[in-house]
């Protein structure tokens, strides 16, 4: 079975640095086609266009070739085949396969039915590993360092998968966490007893002013609606905060404001043109990190 | 002859499962494929224990099983014991270990699982927090209950 990327956690302290360090390298230069002669998959059996755009240009950009679908409507999985022959049939052909499906776990069943590296391009809310290193590359990039700083989580912390897989690769370089959530969108149970265990000091909020100040990382979260069974949980929720420039006086100098995207009302246009914006730039590393993700998988850039 | 004695009686050979939780025992005939046993298999529920209150027993004649079985009761009965009879004596008492891993008995719990849509063997590795277990499913990371898991 080939090295693959489905979990964060997959990936060691060494792992992940490597990644961004290689990540870098993409940055400064980003024409680099050594990947000419190879074949990737892209296969999205629900629809993204960020993600999706992102890994297709990274495979572009390194030389490779891309072949899959965007939906999945119109494969044979909706005449019944199963993920399995899918997966088998679609290994045969390629030398990597990125994959995005609604359904959870089911990228690590790829990766153990195939023969090629697989990347999880998100299985449902449960993990989405590149978005994290496009993550922490932003903060290292923006910080100059992962260590000890102090990250405010803001918005649904309940459903929302890359606050989750963010907490669990930043435990590996003592940080501090601010969790601003209201009641019914708090971070899981589970998620703090990882913190108690690994040492790592929380404070739990439900008012986005109460600590705007004392943070270096400020990481936004839209409340997604496809994630919640009670539409009426959402309707109560889905406003809760809005940030705008006004509320930034009194912010550290070096804080930035990441945001996966797409975001929705709970960052103000007016915060674009701060110093304090960062999530444009965080969606165009997520290129670098991609080639950077693809090119260790495949060997070409190896931890030393 | 004492009163226990008089509630269950004696096996010649085979083994027999003490300190089940009553609950747990019609689960635990399931987690030990007993549907299909020929021999003699006498089932007690609701006994009274010092140790839990209400237990069940289970007899099985002319059967013994491997650590690995004997292990999945485990999962519902941690403190269940096995006596392996032969010629009416006590000739071996088993304590049980939770195993790492489950590997296809149980179910996540999880609906959006891949494990619930498509036909994939289950796989869980087991999480011990003091006297309880729960199980985390290897594909999508979800922890079950032992309640919902089995």
């Amino acid at each position: 079975m080939a090295k693959s990327l489905i979990s964060i956690r997959d990936f060691t302290k060494e792992e992940i640095l490597h990644v961004l360090e290689t990540a870098r390298e993409f940055e400064q230069n980003r024409e680099q086609k050594f990947l000419e002669g190879k074949v990737i998959a892209s296969l999205f059996f629900e629809p993204s266009t960020r993600t999706r755009l992102s890994f297709e240009t990274a495979i572009n950009r390194l030389g490779a070739k891309v072949i899959g679908f965007s939906d999945a409507t119109n494969t044979s999985q909706s005449k019944g085949e199963t993920l399995k022959d899918t997966i088998k049939m679609v290994d045969n052909y390629v030398d990597m396969i990125v994959m995005r499906h609604p359904l959870e776990g089911s990228s690590r069943y790829a990766s153990e039915v195939a023969r090629v590296p697989v990347v999880n391009a998100g299985d449902g809310a449960n993990q989405h590993p590149s978005q994290t290193l496009l993550d922490l590359y932003s903060i290292l990039q923006t910080q100059g360092t992962l260590e000890g700083l102090t990250i405010n989580m803001v918005g649904d912390l309940k459903y929302g998968r890359t606050t989750h897989s963010l907490l669990q690769a930043m435990s590996h370089f003592n940080p501090k966490f601010v969790f601003t959530a209201p009641e019914e969108l708090k971070m899981p149970r589970e998620y703090k007893d990882f913190l108690d265990k690994s040492g790592i000091e929380y404070i739990e909020t439900d008012s986005l002013d109460a600590y705007l100040n004392d943070c270096d990382i400020l990481y936004m979260t839209r409340v997604q609606q496809e994630r919640f069974t009670d539409p009426m949980e959402y309707e109560r929720v889905k406003d809760v905060y809005t940030l705008n420039a006004a509320m930034l006086e009194n912010v550290r100098d070096n804080m930035k404001i990441l945001h996966p995207l797409p975001r929705v009302t709970e960052i103000d246009q007016d915060v674009d043109e701060t110093k304090y914006a960062y999530y444009f730039k965080q969606a165009e590393n997520g290129l670098y990190v991609r080639m950077a993700i693809i090119s260790y998988l495949l060997g070409y850039r190896p931890l030393k | 002859m004492s009163h226990k004695e008089l509630v269950v009686s004696a096996l010649e050979n085979g083994t027999v499962l003490d300190h089940i939780p009553a609950e747990y025992v019609y689960k635990a005939l399931d987690l030990l494929d007993l549907k299909d046993v020929e021999s003699q298999i006498t089932i007690g529920i609701n006994l009274a224990s010092k140790l839990h209150g209400k237990k069940g027993i289970i007899k099985i004649a002319d059967k013994f099983f491997e650590d690995e079985d004997l292990n999945k009761l485990a999962l519902i009965a941690p403190k269940a014991t096995v006596n392996v009879i032969r010629d009416f004596k006590v000739v071996e008492k088993k304590t049980l270990e939770t195993p790492a891993e489950v590997i296809g008995i149980a179910r996540c719990k999880n609906p959006k699982c891949v494990t619930n849509h498509q036909p994939i063997k289950t796989k869980f590795a087991t999480i011990q927090d003091n006297d309880k277990i729960s199980l985390k499913c290897h594909y999508c990371e979800k922890i079950s209950s032992i309640k919902h898991a089995l």
